[in-house]
């Protein structure tokens, strides 16, 4: 495990970190009110209303607002270390570059994934209204934090590129943004009119969108995994060679 | 205050070979290569932009060079970063720290990093080295700058490093602090190979026992401060204050001495004596002076300051 030498100590920094600021606690309240609004919201989710015992008000709207929240974890992991000059602390301790970025990947996730966890009041309103299918609500979990851990590698490439903040954090939003476009039936039907079914196909075996709505129904297959794995994976590595380049400029 | 001894003898613990970085059109580093050896306390000595933090960064593993190599405690910096990466303490120019974290979780951080097992010992060290007793449970970002730099001082020594490399460690010190961390440097000199920056050349005076002047990326000098001291352009001048009627026969009874190299006038009653080779001719100016009324008689060390410029001057123009 020499390639990831020191991947546990940042993580254990990193996570720390996001409970030692009041901003991590901002964090968490924000997306609880924004998640149930756009759940019970009869503009949106309509949970109460359509009284069915599942989660699909909720994690329907999910996508949509990690592309808003996500890009607000990610864009302070690299930029705020070369800002500070704490990146040269860092990469001459005896921790490789995978280590440190992969340490820093796994903290933001698991703090999304806390940030998720503590959206069980709703599964217990679902439970309450009836009987809900649990697998389909575990794949639905399973699918958000994919979804979560994928815009996080893409906005963790964007604040390895950018020492502001605030240019990591719109570039992150635009690109998680138009992969969720990519996904719809509409940018689907343009892209066939303009570049033919062939290139459409192409593009909708790489959706996002297509491949969260299968999880979240509880159609838990292996290309969907390997879908998200491989996405998450090569953000990640991409943000990795930028990282190597920019680290000391 | 008396310079350190000769370079040491001791292992090799730092060998440089033919370094060089470039950014663009600019030569940040242009091909330096020296050793250190335990025991060494080596000054880079060297205007603002000369090459010496980005020599630093290269030896420390930060930048990769566009050229040359670096040996840690025989470890190639290249195909053995982490190795050699365990070797060093660093303390970088802008001694950056996690400012939300407390002294205790910064210190514990970089000792989980590197591995340490008794990390409780490892923290009560290092607090007690750098004196950081009185903070050590306040976060950083509340701590004034001098006591920032001795917080990045402690992660540089918390694994007992035998390659210190540190980058100006004495800036932003009020000088009590300064006398005392340049004190420390000296304790921690045995046993160890250290590398330090530094444009204040009465530190490097202090603690260096080997000293390189850098200019525009290149080595101009490597020498013992002593040594630079000597070449300085007013080493052992001599500086006389007599009653004005005196001046005009002593001006006369030394153009004839072979050891006068010249005379500056610098006021009715004070002069300047050269002398030839920079030696010390104290005693032949007390003989030439017997009976005349001085006032008083100052033999100058030379200091480095005015060497650096001498050398640096004629690269930078």
């Amino acid at each position: 495990m020499r390639r990831f030498s020191g991947m546990k100590a940042v993580f254990r920094r990193e996570f720390k970190a996001y409970f030692s600021s009041p901003l991590g606690y901002v964090y968490i309240v924000i997306f609880l009110v924004a998640s149930g609004f756009l759940t019970l919201s009869r503009d949106f989710g309509r949970m109460l209303e359509l009284r069915q015992a599942d989660l699909a008000s909720f994690f329907d709207y999910l996508p949509w607002l990690f592309v808003v929240l996500v890009p607000a974890v990610a864009m302070r992991l690299w930029a705020e270390e070369r800002k500070s000059g704490t990146v040269e602390l860092l990469l001459t301790l005896p921790i490789t570059l995978e280590g440190a970025y992969l340490g820093k990947f796994l903290a933001g996730w698991s703090f999304l994934g806390v940030s998720l966890f503590l959206t069980w009041p709703v599964a217990y309103q679902a439970a309450r209204l009836g009987n809900p299918d649990w697998g389909v609500v575990l794949s639905g979990y399973l699918a958000s934090l994919l979804t979560a851990g994928a815009f996080l590698a893409v906005g963790m490439l964007f604040s390895a590129l950018s020492r502001n903040q605030v240019v990591a954090f719109i570039l992150a939003v635009a690109a998680s943004v138009a992969f969720l476009l990519l996904g719809l039936p509409q940018t689907l039907e343009t892209i066939g009119n303009l570049l033919g079914g062939y290139v459409e196909q192409l593009f909708a075996s790489l959706s996002l969108v297509d491949h969260f709505e299968a999880l979240s129904r509880g159609l838990v297959e292996l290309r969907s995994l390997v879908f998200f794995f491989l996405f998450t994976i090569g953000w990640l590595a991409s943000g990795m060679l930028v990282l190597d380049r920019t680290r000391a400029t | 205050m008396e310079g350190r001894s000769k370079p040491a003898v001791g292992e090799l613990l730092i060998e440089v070979r033919d370094l060089a970085k470039h950014y663009g059109p600019i030569r940040a580093v242009d091909g330096i290569s020296f050793e250190v050896r335990r025991g060494d306390v080596l000054g880079f000595l060297g205007p603002n932009g000369a090459g010496k933090t980005t020599a630093m960064k290269m030896i420390t593993g930060f930048v990769e060079p566009d050229r040359g190599s670096v040996r840690v405690a025989g470890h190639d910096l290249a195909d053995e970063s982490l190795e050699a990466r365990r070797k060093i303490g660093y303390l970088p120019e802008t001694a950056p720290a996690y400012g939300e974290m407390t002294v205790a979780g910064f210190l514990e951080f970089v000792a989980e990093a590197r591995g340490i097992d008794n990390i409780a010992a490892a923290l009560d060290r290092v607090v007690q080295a750098a004196a950081l007793g009185r903070v050590v449970h306040q976060t950083i970002e509340t701590l004034s700058k001098g006591f920032q730099r001795r917080v990045s001082l402690a992660q540089a020594l918390i694994h007992d490093p035998e390659v210190l490399i540190l980058d100006e460690p004495t800036d932003g010190l009020d000088p009590n602090q300064k006398a005392s961390v340049q004190e420390l440097i000296t304790i921690l000199s045995a046993g160890r190979a250290i590398v330090l920056s530094t444009h204040i050349l009465d530190e490097a005076e202090r603690v260096c026992n080997r000293a390189l002047v850098i200019s525009q990326g290149r080595i101009l000098v490597d020498s013992t401060p002593e040594e630079l001291i000597a070449k300085a352009p007013n080493h052992n001048v001599m500086r006389l204050v007599l009653d004005s009627t005196s001046l005009p026969d002593l001006m006369t009874s030394l153009e004839g001495k072979p050891w006068c190299d010249r005379v500056e006038r610098l006021s009715e009653t004070t002069i300047d004596i050269y002398p030839q080779s920079g030696e010390n001719h104290l005693g032949a100016l007390m003989e030439l002076t017997a009976g005349l009324e001085i006032h008083s008689i100052h033999l100058q060390e030379g200091r480095l300051n005015e060497l650096f410029r001498d050398i640096t001057r004629g690269v930078e123009a």
